[in-house]
């Protein structure tokens, strides 16, 4: 490689960290970019880690290159004889060093375990306050079910893969898992947490800012296991307040024509036999509940935008965009299809 | 000498490549299913047909060779709440699957007409419910239950606490098929 070849190939390589570490600065989805006490913690235990690894790298690479530069002395001049008993004070200073930086070493490891073993614990540590909210996410090949709990039976509701809380407002979340293994992660907001099948793991967040905070599953789930998202809005208590009360409500009922063709069809076909949608015959608890789905922003675990293209395409082939999904693709007439489509969107 | 030695060992080596090969389809997914091409006639009320009785073609189940989609059937058969009537196949308010008595045959065809169009007494049609291919997927795992398909397409275990057996390892049963009714032949 000659040295023009060297230097682009360097430079391409700076441009590229460069882009890459400013990928992490912001976004909705990044630790370093903390918006709840609980990911602060995490990200000031990765800055503490960062900076005290980074000072022991740069420290080992000069000491590596201190030794290299000075046995390049010590062989200058081939006919000296190797010292084969040095001087006792020389070895006994070598020793110390050695034996200091082992000892600071094993220290900042245990300034490590302790701090990562508190700050782990403080995600997972379970909410003793009455107030605030409780949810329950299950993990679904390849979605989230989340079930807003209450004590009053009539104020449960459930919806999937996008999750509203109020800005902060401490929420609990009990993870269960309907298949196998997942992950629930929200890097701006919290640490994260497995959901293990037949067992119940708890984790808490707050945000203290509004805003949309991505999430993503963090353990290989299968096939669809990288389209397997949520999205957390952190809003108003007041807006928080409406988005309940309307979530709580059963599906409005269709009011034009296409809108009850579109319902017959859904009550009729392969869809109520997954779905489910307040307030009519669908009750079925496998695939996401549909009752408000017209007021999520995305479809599919976050993967598409919720809009008449992307719907359309989802109900009648959902095997193109995530391909083993459990949706099997629905051979509709194209009336039927929109009359469909006419009464998901109008599920508010 | 050599030559023939080296023939041998090839021929060997492709044998085996090819029966490596061949084993993998047991575990093939295919996420598009096919079309069907095959349309379950109406359940019929009597044995009286006007025209005669159309000759009886076999009609083989296109996923019933393969262990992902028997695999399936089996969680559709939870999802769908066959197991509400019919339990783990030991049956309950319907009749039993993992025996070897079978009211309506025990053939794909029969099966997929069963599910599809329901029978009397109980069993309700499942038509414009549940997509062709699924269906084909529950009539391979129906068919499991009795140990009527090959050993290694049978799913193996439960994912929950199950009285019997896996499918897998439950023998074989004869099906005893004296007295199919005219009705459920498939033509």
């Amino acid at each position: 490689m000659s040295l023009l070849h060297l230097n682009r190939y360097l430079l391409g390589l700076a441009t590229a960290l460069i882009l890459f570490l400013s990928g992490c600065g912001g976004g909705v989805q990044s630790a370093l970019n903390p918006t709840g006490p609980q990911a602060l913690n995490v990200s000031k235990l990765w800055w503490l880690m960062f900076y005290v690894c980074g000072v022991v790298f740069v420290l080992v690479l000069v000491v590596t290159c201190i030794a290299f530069l000075r046995r390049g002395e010590r062989n200058a001049s081939p006919d000296e004889k190797p010292i084969l008993h040095p001087p006792e004070e020389k070895e006994a200073r070598k020793r110390n060093v050695v034996i200091a930086a082992t000892a600071i070493t094993t220290v900042i490891l245990f300034v490590f375990l302790i701090e990562s073993f508190f700050i782990g614990r403080g995600l997972t540590a379970e909410l003793s306050r009455k107030q605030g909210i409780s949810i329950e996410l299950t993990g679904h090949q390849w979605w989230w079910e989340a079930r807003y709990m209450n004590v009053d039976a009539s104020n449960i509701f459930t919806t999937a893969n996008e999750i509203h809380i109020p800005v902060g407002v401490p929420v609990s979340f009990r993870l269960k898992s309907n298949d196998v293994i997942h992950s629930f992660w929200v890097p701006n907001l919290s640490g994260k947490k497995d959901l293990i099948p037949g067992k119940v793991a708890t984790i808490w967040l707050q945000a203290d800012q509004p805003g949309l905070y991505r999430g993503q599953c963090a353990e290989y789930c299968g096939h669809q296991h990288a389209h397997m998202a949520l999205l957390i809005i952190a809003e108003s208590e007041q807006q928080f307040e409406a988005w309940t009360r309307n979530q709580i409500q059963s599906a409005p009922t269709p009011t034009s024509d296409s809108q009850k063709r579109g319902q017959q069809v859904f009550l009729s076909t392969t869809c109520v036999m997954c779905h489910a949608i307040g307030g009519t015959t669908a009750a079925s608890v496998f695939g996401p509940n549909l009752t408000h789905v017209g007021s999520r922003q995305t479809i599919a675990a976050a993967t598409l935008t919720n809009t008449r293209d992307h719907l359309s395409q989802w109900v009648t082939n959902s095997q193109v965009v995530k391909p083993g999904n459990r949706m099997p693709p629905n051979n509709l007439s194209s009336d039927d299809l929109q009359a469909v489509l006419d009464y998901l969107q109008s599920l508010q | 000498m050599k030559a023939l030695r080296m023939l041998i060992v090839g021929t060997l080596a492709l044998i085996c490549a090819a029966l490596f090969l061949a084993a993998c389809k047991r575990e093939q997914r295919q996420f598009q299913p096919p079309p069907s091409n095959f349309k379950a006639q109406q359940i019929e009320q009597s044995d009286l047909r006007p025209g005669g009785a159309p000759a009886l073609i076999n009609i083989s189940n296109p996923v019933e060779e393969n262990a992902y989609e028997v695999a399936e059937g089996k969680r559709l058969f939870t999802q769908y709440n066959c197991a509400g009537c019919h339990a783990n196949g030991g049956g309950g308010m319907g009749p039993a699957l993992m025996d070897e008595k079978w009211i309506y045959g025990s053939a794909p065809a029969n099966i997929y007409a069963t599910i599809l169009e329901g029978r009397p007494n109980g069993m309700p049609a499942f038509r414009t419910k549940i997509p062709d291919h699924q269906v084909w997927q529950l009539v391979g795992y129906v068919r499991s239950l009795s140990g009527q398909l090959p050993k290694d397409v049978s799913p193996t275990r439960s994912d929950d606490m199950n009285a019997h057996k896996s499918e897998q390892t439950s023998e074989k049963k004869k099906p005893v098929n004296s007295v199919v009714p005219k009705s459920a032949e498939q033509p």
